[in-house]
């Protein structure tokens, strides 16, 4: 019911004509979308009542965030309420959030979530961008939807330590500038914080807990590629149904089959790993950290190459501006480097079942 | 003087000629479409002028008389300028050459082979339908006799650069009462005829390289018909074993920008913790199979200008060249991308990543256009192989007579 609630919206609001009047009027996201989503409550699904939220759980967000893939949705929900609130929903105070959700739960306001920094990869330290009593400086980038959030929570160190601060955009010593990118539908900048005034989420901090926030973000991440992945493939299979060659239907080939079919191996298998990681993280436990990787390479890899091959089943048509197959081959991409890269996400799920399967060393 | 004292000596006339004539070249420049288009024929002309274009080729149709290692010679040093040079001048030079030398008259390859390496005229291949592309047989575009002309009308897609070319290779279909690839008939159109009309596609890069191209009444002279009526099938297929196998053409290896080397390069210029990228045994292993995949289109490239040399064309594994350096192409540039993580989906003036963007959305279009992957393989399990092909609905039917 709430996938079907999304789906028609994504229909009524960001039809594929609507994606490229948006690139080509180099706009960054459809505001009315985002703020029906707003008014019907999908935001604040998984903010607590208390924060003017619905109080529903991470599967929720997880269905939303799928389908927002699906339509290749130009709205910030996976940073204002997947990163930015969830950070605030874990990290905060009840005084923190409730003085910051519910602004995000209406839609409001919208948040992003910088962790990015010029020379290290994910979860490598140390990080450039340090906290000091209530300022925070140092360069961001590439962070997401910089253009339009009006705040964002930072990820900085803190005298050696991992911590999240949250920061009002519009304050003259932070400087954004927009970069531009592969994947026009999520513009990104880069932010430069100038001894900015920043609130440090007092409730969590330290590299244990950012590395189960990224398990989290990973997560929710794979849902929105393996919405992605499945628009891709259906799209190959209808086209495949429509086309006539050597007067036959394309489909009819085994070729094409057997693509398609490997591709719906891959998606299955991605989808299934990213509800057990799901549920991994909400119980809480040892696997999540393998859960999380897992979904996260597989949700990847399903994407990229469902992105690629239904291009590629187009033909020529495939190339053209006016058919939808770029919208997935450039977000897929997008997607696959945004939270870490599959070589990245390797030596992590490695890493992980290294350790548990020798939990003395690991100790060590 | 043997042969190799020769060459050596031509290499140095050639070295000596590029560097007073192709200096502003030295480096990679951008041009505005109309005047790269310019400035490739202007320099296609001074090599005219120099004996230096069409080198192998006869004089009598605007070559100069010398041999085929004189022009491998000149296009190994060529390759280490930036000459201006456009999609249109492949096309010309060895595309549609090929179709008039291998179907046409001498007279017909006298008069457009001057034309063409000469510089005086470009061109641009109508081959594909919107419901013809790798089932090019099943075109549609109907050609009429009229007296000494021929009347066409019919559409065409993916005719790419259409819009700055003078002349066009055209198929198209003259007796539909026939199988499908049996009525067809190649033709040269002037693409100033009346009735011509080019209107440009827009493509996932964002640019218009490729066009609709209608033809309504276009008048074409008989005397610009390649080969006997009905054999158009013939001349296409001259037409496409040549495109593929220029695919290659130097391209594969060396030290260029996305060659296996360079991501080498790249890879251990990246920092990773303590490191480089390139102490991943992740990297490595790709980057290995990348190399052996590169490099073996290299060597098998060599193995098939010799085949080719020593008469007959190329051979039907030619197509496996397009097969793999267009998947390559794709997932090295991926790669780069990769690399920097998430700032890979980013500009950066550092990086130069427009370009690999752009290449990365380019494989796409290399995996489909002339011959798609699938296809590709198809004809290496048929015609290498041996493999029965696919059943057909339409074989043996008279085009008039296919239900679709
Ligand atoms: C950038 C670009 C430039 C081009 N320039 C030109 C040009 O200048 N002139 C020109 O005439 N044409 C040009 N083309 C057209 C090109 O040759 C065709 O796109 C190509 O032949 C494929 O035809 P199609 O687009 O109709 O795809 P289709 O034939 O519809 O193919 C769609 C998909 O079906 C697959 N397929 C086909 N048959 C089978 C089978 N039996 N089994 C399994 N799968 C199969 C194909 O591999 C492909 O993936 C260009 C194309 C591109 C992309």
């Amino acid at each position: 019911m709430l996938r079907d609630q999304v789906q028609a919206l994504c229909k009524e609001h960001v039809p594929p004509e609507t994606l490229r009047e948006l690139i080509t009027a180099n706009a960054p996201w459809q505001p009315e979308l985002w703020r029906v989503m707003g008014e019907l409550g999908l935001l604040g699904a998984a903010i607590p009542e208390a924060c003017g939220g619905v109080g529903l759980t991470y599967r929720e967000l997880a269905i939303i965030n799928q389908e927002l893939g699906r339509a290749v949705a130009p709205v910030p929900f996976f940073s204002s309420i997947c990163m930015a609130a969830e950070a605030i929903r874990l990290a905060g105070t009840a005084e923190q959030q409730a003085r910051w959700l519910p602004d995000l739960a209406t839609g409001k306001r919208v948040a992003t979530f910088a962790w990015a920094e010029p020379s290290t990869t994910l979860l490598e330290r140390p990080l450039a961008t340090t906290i000091e009593g209530d300022r925070v400086r140092g360069p961001k980038t590439p962070v997401p939807d910089a253009s339009v959030a009006d705040l964002c929570i930072v990820l900085a160190d803190r005298g050696g330590e991992d911590c999240l601060a949250v920061v009002e955009l519009d304050q003259d010593a932070v400087q954004r500038k927009p970069l531009h990118g592969f994947d026009e539908l999520r513009q990104h900048g880069a932010i430069d914080f100038r001894r900015a005034r920043c609130e440090v989420l007092e409730a969590a901090s330290g590299s244990a807990f950012t590395a189960a926030l990224f398990d989290e973000f990973a997560t929710l991440l794979a849902f929105e590629q393996v919405g992605g992945a499945e628009a891709a493939l259906f799209m190959a299979r209808d086209y495949s149904l429509d086309r006539y060659i050597f007067g036959r239907r394309l489909g009819s080939y085994q070729a094409v089959k057997h693509k398609l079919a490997d591709i719906l191996t891959a998606l299955e298998l991605a989808t299934a790993n990213a509800l057990h990681a799901a549920d991994t993280l909400a119980k809480g436990g040892p696997d999540s950290r393998a859960a999380a990787a897992a979904a996260r390479i597989g949700a990847t890899e399903a994407y990229e190459t469902a992105a690629r091959e239904n291009l590629q089943v187009h033909g020529g048509i495939g190339f053209t501006w006016e058919a939808n197959c770029h919208f997935h081959y450039r977000r897929a991409r997008l997607l696959a480097l945004s939270l870490g890269s599959v070589e990245v996400w390797t030596d992590l799920l490695i890493d992980a079942l290294a350790d548990a399967a020798n939990p003395s060393q690991a100790a060590a | 003087m043997s042969d190799h004292a020769q060459d050596e000596d031509y290499r140095l006339e050639v070295r000596a000629w590029l560097a007073e004539n192709a200096a502003e070249y030295a480096e990679p420049r951008e041009f505005p479409e109309a005047e790269l288009v310019a400035r490739s024929k202007a320099w296609i002309r001074r090599k005219h002028e120099a004996g230096y274009s069409a080198i192998a080729e006869p004089v009598a149709a605007g070559g100069a008389g010398g041999t085929s290692r004189q022009a491998a010679i000149f296009e190994r040093e060529e390759a280490r300028y930036h000459t201006p040079t456009f999609t249109g001048v492949g096309i010309g030079f060895a595309m549609t050459m090929a179709a008039i030398k291998g179907h046409g008259t001498a007279q017909q390859y006298e008069h457009f082979g001057t034309l063409t390496h000469r510089g005086d005229i470009t061109w641009c291949q109508l081959f594909s339908e919107p419901a013809a592309g790798s089932d090019l047989a099943g075109l549609r575009t109907r050609a009429v006799k009229d007296g000494d002309n021929w009347v066409v009308n019919g559409q065409k897609v993916w005719s790419s650069w259409a819009h700055h070319a003078d002349w066009g290779i055209l198929i198209a279909r003259t007796d539909p009462t026939v199988a499908k690839h049996k009525g067809l008939t190649f033709f040269l159109v002037d693409m100033k005829s009346p009735g011509v009309e080019v209107r440009p596609i827009r493509q996932i890069t964002g640019k218009s390289d490729f066009n609709e191209t209608f033809l309504t009444d276009v008048v074409i002279p008989d005397a610009n018909r390649i080969g006997a009526e009905g054999e158009g099938w013939a001349c296409c297929m001259t037409v496409l074993a040549t495109e593929r196998g220029r695919t290659r053409s130097a391209r594969a290896g060396g030290d260029r920008s996305g060659s296996v080397r360079s991501l080498v390069r790249q890879a251990a210029a990246t920092p990773r913790q303590g490191g480089s990228a390139l102490d991943s045994r992740a990297v490595r292993a790709k980057l290995a199979r990348w190399y052996v995949r590169e490099q073996g289109l290299k060597n098998f490239g060599k193995r098939l200008d010799e085949q080719a040399r020593s008469g007959g064309g190329f051979p039907a594994t030619v197509a496996l060249v397009k097969l793999v350096s267009a998947t390559l192409l794709q997932e090295t540039h991926a790669f780069l991308m990769d690399l920097d993580e998430y700032a890979g989906a980013f500009s950066s003036d550092a990086a130069d990543r427009e370009e690999v963007f752009y290449q990365y959305l380019w494989s796409s279009a290399m995996r489909i256009a002339g011959g798609a992957d699938e296809v590709l393989r198809n004809q290496l399990a048929e015609r290498v192989l041996g493999m029965p092909g696919e059943m057909r609905a339409d074989k043996g039917v008279p085009f008039n007579e296919l239900p679709y």
